[in-house]
């Protein structure tokens, strides 16, 4: 396999992970966040860095997967672990992005509180499920990332209950799915560690009837633990790696009606919000589940629209979510039920949750936009009835997002006499994840090849999992991948 | 340079201006430099000159050479090419869009000039002149799309700046829950423009205006689509496009919207944004000639609107709301006419209908002094009828005065066969979620969905 020209990834990945014992045992608290955010950014320089390098091979020599070179902690059991391809080399500085703003944006009030070794920690083990390809990587990555969190709880002496049931019940089907479908013999289908895993990999994305934790995460956890657990979409990733190459297409079609239901129910639930940051979090569910229809369309489209609407997703919502963690650091817990009229005294931070809120809904001109498009186009090529459902999911989302702006920026007049101006490190952390938002929207060219590389790739890679299937099994499978694959033709240009 | 070249770059300023001064003003807002007011006025009012004198050199260029189609292809926004996926940015000039387009940049203008004068000095003058760039943008694109997709994104656009213009008095709760409605309304008819852009996708292969409509030019295209399929794209379109007139029976939002300032409800409801869907019916008039029933529906539609609209406003008993419901049984007019197929005639009425009303409301807040000046010149109520002199209404009558006043009784209809249904449903799921979480960690509801910990600022400190 062809490597990157220097260890990005594990440098990527260490980091972070080297940073964290530093902080933890640092006293000082704004010393710790400072080294935090020295930590995070170094890690999202060595991201880019892979980004840059892998983008040069994949130009130049057409390559399509990348390992890392010099594998120290890459290399094991006969495998690469850390191997990069066109959509995962765009994961690791979105998510090393991710995580440095919700460090810097942390308020000197939050710093007791917010754990920034526990958040390295996560750095470190999102990028490490994000960098490697194999499904057992990939199952330790999402069970061991739920350690941070849980220790968090504790700490905050909140009851760690409902997220204990479901964070055991993921690993346990994980595990026992990746087991199972590791026994299985390849003239096999999986369909036990198939049905493990998707039901492992939909409770970690917080799928219907599996979502129980999120909203409980986001009422018990600090607001920047909670984001940063959800924003990565690191259950998207599970379905894309574990479950994506073993479904069958009648599977991946059942996922993605019961991910349509989901945008739906969670849209619906958004709506009706008292609390700000349950809001949040239905919000969040309803585009992930978007995101997973798209992915399951299994059609070059489809699964284009689901990893453009993936980065959106990760710059916007995240921006939206930093938006209302930097409102609710100066306010406290924000109700929906009442109008709070905060623009007056913080007409930048008022603009960019409307911004933001509005790029996560996919507004035109906005980093969400085209790959709403994309999405949307791909559903209702699959299911030209059913597929409606994601515009509707996607309207009431934007009703939802402007409620969300008004209940908090206007329709009254803040009596309050703190002052509540941005600091200039949210300020410059906020609008740069504005600018990408604006940016992504107006040229999104760029990112929607890489994407499609890594559609192409994922298709191809479907294609030959499903090459181990018996002879007969096999053609049927070949004549349903090309039939899902090339449905349609999108112009008659060709006609 | 040939002309070709010539209405190019003409073509490409027209959309430019207005998006130029977008940039401009949003940037002075991201990056917190705030720009004087003078400042403002003379580059909305430059951007304005701009695109208008592009917009007439194009029609002059267009009536010398009698050109009536006049594309300008400004290239693929993203494509695809080996999935045959383009979303295609496309402008067209012809006899629709270049009035259209002319009466935008002048009402707009207009407006501009008006509102520098009548918010100098308000706290929210930029914001409102960024609201009203944007939307500024969002006409001069959706009048000048040759593709839905590029509509649609002028739509949005338009959508958002009126909900957000609406809510401009914001410290007050009544004209943010306004806002909110009327950015409710708009998403459902986004929604369905939406459905019927990707219907027409899958029925012509494509977006563009151009394919739907044939060889021919507006208004003489003829559709490329099945009766079922233009009924389909038709009725979703006029859904759309009710919703965005505030035709019925989406009228309840035309008296709310008139909480924004007096410029933005000239513009927005009098003038250009109330007539965006009778435009867009115009765009896809070949479809009504191709569905027999899509053209019924539309008389049908556009005739109760009308009426009702009448109904409306003669019981008003402000001047604004008076003229929202007198807007809306011109657009019910303007609907009817496209309807029979009478498409020059719905066009010039409309342009017509935007300038008085633009000028109706803009004298709105100064006429009621007038008239009260004028009547004690006069010495006399003005109307000839005496206070108390009245004659005994019929129950007919009553009845009648009574649904107008009621406003149709639309938003309760609305409210409890949609919104309350929909709302009560989701918060019963949401106590389910709640109470199953507190089952879960062993804590009552009240209990699991408090606030863990008191972290207001206040405690903090």
């Amino acid at each position: 396999m062809v490597e990157l020209h220097l260890p990005w990834l594990q440098l990527t990945i260490l980091t972070p992970l080297l940073g964290a014992l530093p902080v933890y045992v640092l006293s000082d608290r704004r010393l710790a966040q400072r080294l935090a955010t020295l930590f995070s950014l170094a890690s999202l320089v060595f991201g880019v860095a892979q980004w840059f390098d892998f983008r040069g091979l994949h130009q130049n020599a057409d390559v399509y997967e990348a390992a890392d070179r010099w594998g120290i902690l890459g290399t094991g059991m006969g495998h690469n672990w850390f191997v990069v391809d066109p959509f995962s080399t765009l994961l690791l500085p979105l998510t090393a992005l991710i995580f440095l703003t919700a460090i810097l944006t942390t308020l000197r009030t939050k710093i007791n509180r917010f754990s920034f070794a526990g958040t390295l920690c996560s750095q470190a083990l999102v990028l490490s499920t994000f960098a490697t390809q194999q499904p057992w990587g990939i199952v330790l990555g999402l069970s061991f990332s739920t350690v941070p969190v849980w220790l968090e709880l504790k700490k905050r002496k909140q009851t760690t209950r409902v997220f204990s049931i479901y964070m055991a019940l993921m690993t346990f089907l994980l595990v026992s799915g990746q087991a199972a479908t590791s026994l299985t013999p390849e003239s096999d289908t999986p369909w036990l560690g198939g049905f493990l895993l998707t039901a492992g990999v939909l409770l970690r994305c917080g799928i219907f009837p599996l979502h129980g934790w999120m909203a409980d995460l986001y009422q018990r956890a600090t607001f920047g633990t909670a984001l940063l657990f959800a924003t990565p979409l690191t259950g998207a990733y599970g379905v894309m790696r574990l479950v994506f190459p073993i479904a069958e297409p009648w599977a991946l079609q059942s996922i993605a009606l019961l991910s349509l239901f989901s945008a739906l129910y969670a849209a619906g639930l958004a709506m009706v919000q008292s609390d700000a940051r349950r809001f949040f979090c239905y919000l969040f569910v309803s585009h992930s589940a978007l995101l997973l229809v798209g992915l399951e369309m299994a059609t070059p489209i489809g699964l284009t629209g689901a990893m453009c609407v993936w980065t959106a997703i990760g710059i916007s919502m995240h921006g939206f979510g930093l938006a209302l963690r930097c409102v609710e650091a100066r306010t406290g817990r924000l109700s929906l039920n009442q109008f709070h009229g905060l623009y007056k005294h913080t007409p930048f931070l008022g603009g960019m949750f409307l911004l933001t809120g509005l790029a996560s809904i996919g507004f035109p001109g906005t980093v969400g936009f085209i790959g709403t498009e994309l999405l949307i186009e791909s559903v209702i090529d699959v299911y030209p009835l059913i597929g409606f459902t994601v515009v509707i999911a996607a309207a009431i989302n934007g009703i939802s997002v402007v409620r969300a702006y008004f209940h908090v920026f206007t329709g009254t007049v803040h009596p309050g006499t703190t002052s509540m101006t941005c600091r200039p490190k949210e300020r410059a952390t906020i609008l740069l994840i504005v600018l990408l938002n604006i940016v992504g929207g107006l040229a999104p060219q760029l990112g929607v090849n890489s994407c499609y590389d890594a559609a192409i790739e994922l298709l191809e890679h479907r294609g030959v999992s499903k090459q181990t299937q018996p002879e007969q099994r096999r053609q049927g499978m070949e004549i349903a991948r090309i039939e899902t694959v090339f449905p349609y033709q999108k112009d008659q240009e060709g006609m | 340079m040939t002309l070709d070249i010539v209405l190019h770059l003409l073509g490409i300023t027209v959309v430019v201006s207005p998006g130029a001064l977008l940039i401009l003003l949003g940037l002075s807002r991201l990056l917190g430099i705030p720009l004087l007011e003078s400042v403002q006025a003379h580059l909305t009012k430059a951007s304005v000159l701009i695109g208008l004198a592009a917009a007439i050199s194009i029609l002059m260029i267009m009536l010398v050479t009698g050109s009536r189609h006049v594309p300008i292809e400004i290239g693929n926004w993203v494509s695809l090419d080996s999935e045959h996926f383009h979303f295609h940015f496309k402008f067209v000039f012809d006899r629709l869009s270049v009035p259209f387009v002319i009466l935008s940049f002048v009402l707009c203008g207009t407006v501009g000039a008006f509102a520098s004068v009548y918010l100098h000095r308000d706290p929210g003058y930029s914001r409102f002149f960024l609201f009203y760039a944007m939307f500024q943008v969002g006409m001069v694109v959706s009048a000048a799309a040759d593709t839905i997709e590029t509509l649609f994104l002028g739509w949005e656009l338009v959508g958002l700046s009126s909900a957000l213009l609406v809510a401009y008095f914001h410290d007050r709760p009544s004209p943010v829950q306004n806002g909110l409605r009327v950015w409710t309304i708009y998403r459902i008819s986004d929604a369905a423009f939406l459905i019927a852009a990707l219907s027409l996708h899958h029925l012509t292969g494509a977006g563009d205006f151009d394919k739907l409509m044939g060889v021919g030019h507006w208004p003489e295209g003829v559709a490329m689509v099945g009766p079922w399929p233009a009924l389909l794209v038709g009725s979703l379109l006029l859904l759309a496009a009710a919703g965005k007139s505030g035709m019925l029976p989406f009228s309840g939002w035309l008296p709310r919207a008139m909480e924004g300032p007096t410029p933005s409800s000239a513009i927005f409801y009098g003038a250009l944004s109330v007539h965006l869907g009778t435009y867009l019916l115009l765009r896809v008039s070949p479809l009504l000639d191709v569905s027999p029933t899509l053209r019924g529906l539309v008389i049908v539609w556009g005739l109760a609107s009308a009426l009702f609209g009448t109904l409306a406003s003669r019981v008003q008993n402000d001047v604004k709301n008076a003229l929202a419901f007198a807007s809306l049984t011109q657009v019910g007019i303007i609907t009817v006419e496209i309807g029979l197929g009478w498409d020059y005639v719905a066009l010039v009425h409309m342009i017509g209908h935007a300038c008085l009303r633009t000028l109706q409301l803009l004298r709105a807040p100064s006429v009621l002094k007038d008239f009260q000046n004028l009547e004690n010149a006069v010495g006399g109520h003005l109307s000839g009828v005496q206070p108390g002199n009245r004659p005994a209404a019929s129950p007919l009558q009553l009845g009648l005065y009574r649904f107008a006043l009621e406003r149709g009784y639309l938003d309760s209809l609305l409210y409890s066969g949609i919104v309350h249904p929909f709302l009560s449903l989701f918060r019963k799921l949401d106590r389910w979620e709640r109470q199953w979480n507190g089952f879960l960690s062993r804590e009552s509801v009240s209990t699991s969905t408090k606030s863990p910990v008191a972290d207001s600022l206040e405690d903090v400190l």
